[in-house]
């Protein structure tokens, strides 16, 4: 259960504050971190420059020339965390109307060469290929937060049947679009890098695309869910969205 | 309006003051490891302080000016030279059509930026003409300069560029008054500071008190996203706890198992996901990029007060240094009649 305790402040730098609301991985803890980000989208303080919403709170940076203190006994950063403050107050009464989540489904070619530890994973829980497919594939899943590296999802809420620990080897490259499982997680490499996730399916969508306006296809807060697809509707899927890229 | 490149160097990035806005996209800030240094190259040449220069590594490359350009060269690790003569670090330089730009290491630092008044012509990506090597994307084509890269000057007709222009008279100029690295201490300050980070009290006190009293000594793992440090001693957390992945800053100490230090540079990630026992101030974070693999160096911890009055100081001086500059160059160009 989400416990919301007064929010605590932490200097991270001389630009940058995070405000937590609570401990622990926990969608409910979650929803209060997007509402909270919604508060400040609409009404940013003065000298706020971006901010990045993790499981338990969000992490403020701004300019500390552009901040205007109203008192000059306090640090910078102490005015900044009134404003905060003040905004939090707000959210007590924004709680009732909860955001609407973005809802995003993301297409799957399990298997295969696609998702060469299919079988490893599906032998390792004592179940079939298909049966894998099935609990990967019924739940929405909650991203917690984007972060590690461009468009790349914290992704929340596995089926504890298919946990599967990472490959005791990484490989020296995980193709982009890669759905993989590592312990209790999984998640979609949006590049090819290095990696250690079991993996069980590839997606032909860009997770992250610089010639996008928003680059990143999943922001925290979405609600996502995986459609297994056929090996034909991955091959036309990603033609179009290569297509794209060059519009 | 090009510049060859005939020797590459180490790694020669096109970087400006970094990419905002994107983080929550896990997108990096990346930019000048040391920003001081960038941005007194701005104010040399008279561009915007934050635009893109290059950012020299270790060993700079060979240049070759298809243009007349004014230019200045900022930082440590490496001084300027053209046809056979060196020129100072931090002074406006003119350099003619056809002359080539290369560098002799010096004993201190490790890294250099060059600025050219008017500035490189490669794309924006995301707000910003910083390089993402690890990404492909951004400054020139998104990697390190090559053998053989062509790369844009914007055209300019800055009254400082077409002074040195005529003063040059087909030569090689450099001005007598420049400006380089930034001391705010009255004693040279070998030490970084740092204050107590989000983690602090979950470590030993024993593991506090060695943080501040051992030599640690830069790795050659260190690179543009983090510096490694090795020492005899080990840093302890009292228990172990579940750190979630949370963001973090330039200048973060994180502490992996093993017990050494780890600061997260100008290329860190978005996030990180361990303890985060301290973070550098931001006004020493420019001298902390010049620091070399296998030297050593110890942490002093200010608090968090001490830390923002610094980095506000910083900032003023900065200010004072672009008046400064500007004045000079209003004598300039005042005793030549323009």
């Amino acid at each position: 259960m989400a416990v919301y305790k007064e929010a605590e402040f932490y200097e991270l730098s001389e630009r940058a504050v995070t405000v937590k609301f609570g401990d622990g991985i926990d969608p409910k803890l979650h929803a209060r971190v997007s509402q909270f980000m919604q508060v400040i989208d609409e009404q940013p303080f003065q000298g706020y420059v971006e901010a990045v919403p993790s499981y338990t709170g969000i992490t403020f940076f701004y300019n500390p020339l552009k901040v205007i203190k109203t008192n000059n006994e306090t640090t910078i950063q102490q005015q900044v965390i009134a404003e905060l403050k003040e905004r939090i107050a707000q959210l007590e009464y924004a709680t009732k109307n909860s955001l609407e989540a973005n809802k995003i489904e993301i297409p799957v070619l399990y298997g295969g060469e696609y998702g060469p530890d299919l079988q490893e994973v599906a032998h390792a829980n004592g179940l079939s290929t298909d049966e894998v497919i099935q609990l990967h594939s019924e739940r929405t899943y909650l991203v917690y937060m984007i972060g590690f590296a461009p468009g790349f999802p914290f992704i929340g809420g596995m089926n504890e049947r298919i946990a599967t620990p990472r490959k005791s080897k990484p490989r020296e490259k995980v193709p982009a679009g890669s759905v993989g499982i590592a312990g209790h997680q999984t998640g979609v490499y949006p590049m090819a890098t290095p990696g250690g996730w079991q993996l069980i399916g590839q997606t032909p969508l860009k997770l992250f695309d610089v010639n996008r306006d928003v680059p990143s296809l999943l922001q925290s807060g979405d609600q996502v869910t995986f459609k297994p697809i056929s090996k034909d509707a991955f091959v036309e899927l990603k033609e179009r969205s290569e297509k794209s890229h060059d519009s | 309006m090009t510049v060859e490149v005939v020797k590459p160097g180490v790694q020669t990035t096109v970087q400006d003051i970094g990419r905002f806005g994107y983080l929550r996209q896990g997108v990096l800030q990346s930019g000048a490891m040391d920003t001081i240094s960038l941005r007194t190259a701005n104010q040399l040449v008279g561009n915007d302080e934050f635009a893109a220069a290059l950012e020299l590594t270790i060993a700079g490359p060979s240049l070759k000016f298809e243009t007349d350009a004014l230019l200045a060269v900022t930082g440590a690790g490496m001084q300027p030279v053209i046809d056979g003569k060196e020129y100072s670090l931090g002074v406006p330089l003119f350099i003619p059509k056809g002359q080539m730009l290369s560098f002799k290491p010096i004993k201190h630092g490790i890294r250099a930026y060059v600025a050219v008044a008017g500035g490189f012509d490669v794309p924006q990506v995301m707000d910003s003409h910083s390089t993402y090597l690890r990404a492909g994307f951004g400054g020139f084509e998104g990697r390190a300069l090559q053998k053989g890269d062509v790369l844009a000057i914007q055209e300019t007709d800055h009254p400082y560029f077409n002074w040195m222009k005529e003063q040059a008279g087909g030569f090689v100029k450099a001005l007598k008054w420049g400006a380089n690295s930034l001391r705010l201490d009255e004693e040279p300050n070998q030490s970084i500071r740092i204050f107590k980070g989000t983690h602090w009290d979950r470590f030993t006190e024993d593991s506090q008190k060695k943080l501040i009293h051992t030599d640690y000594f830069l790795t050659t793992q260190s690179d543009r996203m983090g510096y490694r440090f090795e020492a005899e001693e080990t840093l302890e957390l009292k228990e172990a706890f579940n750190v979630l992945s949370e963001a973090v800053d330039f200048g973060t100490v994180q502490v992996p198992s093993e017990g050494k230090p780890m600061i997260l540079m100008a290329d860190r990630q978005t996030t990180g996901g361990y303890p985060r026992m301290a973070q550098v101030i931001a006004a020493d974070l420019s001298r902390l990029a010049q620091l070399r693999p296998t030297e050593t160096m110890r942490f002093e911890l200010v608090s968090f007060k001490e830390a923002e009055d610094l980095y506000v100081q910083q900032e003023r001086s900065m200010t004072e240094r672009k008046a400064g500059i500007r004045l000079r160059w209003n004598e300039c160009l005042k005793g030549a009649g323009v």
